[in-house]
């Protein structure tokens, strides 16, 4: 048995660095440091079941196999026939994939959108029209002494965060997680909650007017109101306080917030909040990505496009719009008549309004297991998986980028490789048409 | 006038902001037919997706433009429009009226999102219900609609008024939460009902909500009952609870009126 080490793990946006994979036969079977959930993403959790060869669906709506060159030319087909074609997920592949994606997007006047779209697409809409005063994990480890989890619960989605960033010693936090005060806001009890200081429950989907309350007080005005969002006045008062005395305090933010009544708001007068904050001590904030490149795609998004997801390139100059440009808007308004999902799971997550959509219209997946996506897919091209067979760049929840390792082979090509081959019949195709 | 008559509305929509007083004022009813609209991701002449008659006037004033139909796939009528009238005797998709500087929109139906965005005069009126984002601010901008007058005749949605930077806006049905989101300047008048978040996050401008908020903001300060107030040298009749905030942002002097009758409830 062979141990890899320093391998990066491609299953959250902690992008845990230090992971050690036992190696045996070119197969990955065993991890040390892992938690719970990266480990079965390397051993490959029981039951899953990867594809060996491209398919495609024969008349009769049977998966049938085939060859690359086959499957790719009528992918092709496909994307240069579309008025309207859709190009979501991205947020499980590296940056050099990401980077072809927007070429083909560009070449097909596709609109392409990740799965921010579904996650931390509001918290992206708020730090363009407010801000985002983020900082990185390091400084998180080594100075934070308050520290909020707000609508998540990292004990679950995020396993090792808290342990490398709250109970970790610190330069400046010797003592580690005794130097430090924990503030969790959920409206219900979980693991996370468990471990905090201070646990505000808040009503559900109130965190604004939580929020607004807080920013209230902490500009010297009274709280208009005895109780707001179901936490007491005086407990609010007294957040306020710690908060204002945090000589370097951290907001961590998730789904619960994002996604709860008012989304993107939400998020912007949080953000506002960590800005005022800054008035009394030092104060910042890092959204709790989900998948482990999510950011990356917004990253080279915005640096291809000027615009960070949902680009719409209909006019062949980018537009945005969540809200219409957004993969479940133009599902739900049918207004999408193709789509190619890659590196992402929308057939087990999308509304079934949508899945409706999927259901009527081509798909192509590129995707590398089985999975309620390729159920709904006409041509599925399998990839080798990044940061296991193939290496690559992704970006951390905070934006620092990390090279991902390749620790065994794969004889399939990677995510990079297909979307070249399919770029380049694309532009063959709408060249001749032209 | 010129008018426009639809044919089927396509699955994926038209665009046809190239279609305004403005762009057609001057031209021969050969020349518009030809005018290219955008489907999906290519283009097509007008004439594809409408029947087109009528004579265009010799400025974009004299030029009116008659939909006459249903056109709930198309998207960006009336864009940037100086002066002149559109009149649509149906539903309408995204973004009627938005960058409108001048002239007279009439929406029969219904508005989808984004009706009046980045407005800077001129008058929108809606018959039915408007969508999402009515006279709000490109994503990302914090200047929404500058000038002109937005009627909606029926409901709408969402973050209605999001910064608001000046001219009017009245909504007669309900509107669901956050009305006046960032507001900066402005009158918004609701006749209805507002779920929650009236003028979250407001610096400035004054809403008046004549329906029940069933949810106020503890961010804002109570000012007492005040009788037949006027705003911006209309009188509007009636008792109303006056509160100054959204406090949570440094300086705030936005302005919320809520009637007395119904609104008891989030007076302290």
């Amino acid at each position: 048995m062979e141990l890899v080490k320093n391998v990066v793990c491609p299953f959250c946006g902690t992008l845990c660095d230090d992971i050690i994979c036992k190696v045996e036969d070119d197969e990955i079977v065993g991890t040390i440091n892992a938690c719970r959930i990266g480990h079965s993403k390397f051993v490959h959790a029981e039951g899953a079941m990867r594809w060996k060869k491209p398919q495609v669906r024969d008349e009769n709506g049977e998966l049938v196999e085939t060859t690359y060159e086959d499957a790719i030319e009528r992918a092709a087909q496909v994307l240069a026939k579309s008025k309207r074609p859709l190009m979501y997920g991205w947020s499980c592949t590296d940056c050099d994939a990401q980077a072809v994606g927007m070429d083909l997007a560009e070449n097909t006047k596709a609109v392409i959108d990740n799965t921010a779209s579904v996650c931390h697409g509001p918290s992206v809409l708020a730090l363009q029209d407010v801000g985002y005063p983020i900082c990185t994990f390091g400084e998180v480890k080594n100075r934070a002494d308050v520290v909020v989890y707000w609508g998540c619960n990292p004990m679950h989605a995020h396993p090792r965060h808290i342990s490398r960033h709250v109970f970790a010693r610190g330069f400046f936090r010797e003592r580690g997680r005794s130097d430090r005060t924990l503030i969790v806001v959920d409206p219900r009890e979980s693991d996370s909650s468990k471990l905090a200081d201070i646990h505000i429950q808040v009503g559900y989907n109130q965190d604004y007017e939580l929020l607004d309350a807080m920013r209230a007080a902490m500009m010297g005005h009274e709280i208009l109101y005895d109780e707001v969002a179901g936490v007491p006045k005086e407990d609010i008062e007294a957040v306020v306080e710690i908060l204002k005395k945090a000589q370097f305090g951290i907001l961590f933010f998730g789904m619960g917030i994002t996604h709860s009544r008012g989304k993107h708001r939400n998020i912007d007068t949080a953000i506002m909040m960590v800005q005022d904050l800054n008035n009394f001590g030092k104060f910042t904030l890092i959204p709790m990505r989900g998948h482990y490149n999510v950011t990356g795609f917004n990253q080279v998004a915005t640096w291809e496009s000027g615009y960070p997801y949902c680009i719409d390139f209909a006019t062949g100059i980018p537009r945005y719009n969540p809200g219409e440009t957004g993969s479940n808007d133009l599902l739900q308004s049918k207004e999408t008549d193709a789509m190619m999902v890659i590196a992402s799971d929308p057939g087990a997550h999308f509304p079934q309004k949508s899945l409706r959509r999927m259901a009527e219209i081509p798909v192509i997946a590129i995707e590398p297991h089985r999975t309620p996506t390729t159920e709904l897919a006409d041509i599925i091209l399998p990839p080798a998986i990044v940061g296991m067979e193939t290496d690559g760049t992704a970006y951390r929840m905070e934006g620092v980028p990390i090279r991902m390792r390749k620790v065994v082979n794969s004889d399939l090509l990677s995510d990079q490789e297909i979307l070249e081959k399919l770029l380049k019949r694309v532009v063959e195709l709408k060249t001749a048409s032209k | 006038m010129i008018t426009l008559t639809p044919k089927e509305q396509p699955e994926v929509p038209i665009e046809i902001d190239t279609i305004t007083p403005d762009s057609l004022a001057g031209k021969s009813l050969d020349e518009i037919k030809n005018i290219p609209i955008l489907h999906g991701n290519g283009q097509v002449p007008l004439a594809d997706f409408f029947e087109v008659e009528g004579e265009a006037g010799a400025t974009a004033a004299e030029t009116k433009i008659l939909i006459d139909g249903d056109v709930s796939q198309t998207k960006r009528i009336g864009q940037g429009m100086t002066a002149g009238a559109i009149t649509v005797k149906g539903s309408v998709n995204n973004y009627v009226g938005a960058e409108m500087e001048g002239g007279l929109i009439t929406v029969e139906g219904d508005a989808k999102g984004w009706a009046g965005q980045n407005m800077r005069g001129g008058e929108l009126e809606i018959l039915g219900n408007a969508g999402d984002y009515v006279g709000s601010a490109y994503r990302g901008d914090w200047r929404g609609m500058s000038g002109g007058k937005i009627t909606v005749h029926g409901d709408a949605k969402n973050e209605i008024a999001e910064y608001m930077n000046g001219g009017k806006m009245v909504i007669k049905g309900d509107v669901a939460i956050m009305p006046g989101i960032h507001m900066n300047n402005g009158v918004l008048i609701i006749e209805g009902n507002v779920i929650a978040r009236t003028g979250g996050e407001m610096a400035g401008g004054t809403i008046v909500v004549k329906g029940i908020i069933d949810e106020f903001m503890a961010g804002f300060e109570y000012l007492g009952v005040e009788k037949d107030i006027e705003v911006e040298g209309e009188v509007i009749p009636g008792a109303f609870y006056k509160f100054r905030g959204d406090y949570a942002i440094k300086g705030a002097k936005g302005t919320v009126y809520a009637a007395v009758a119904g609104n008891a409830h989030i007076a302290p």
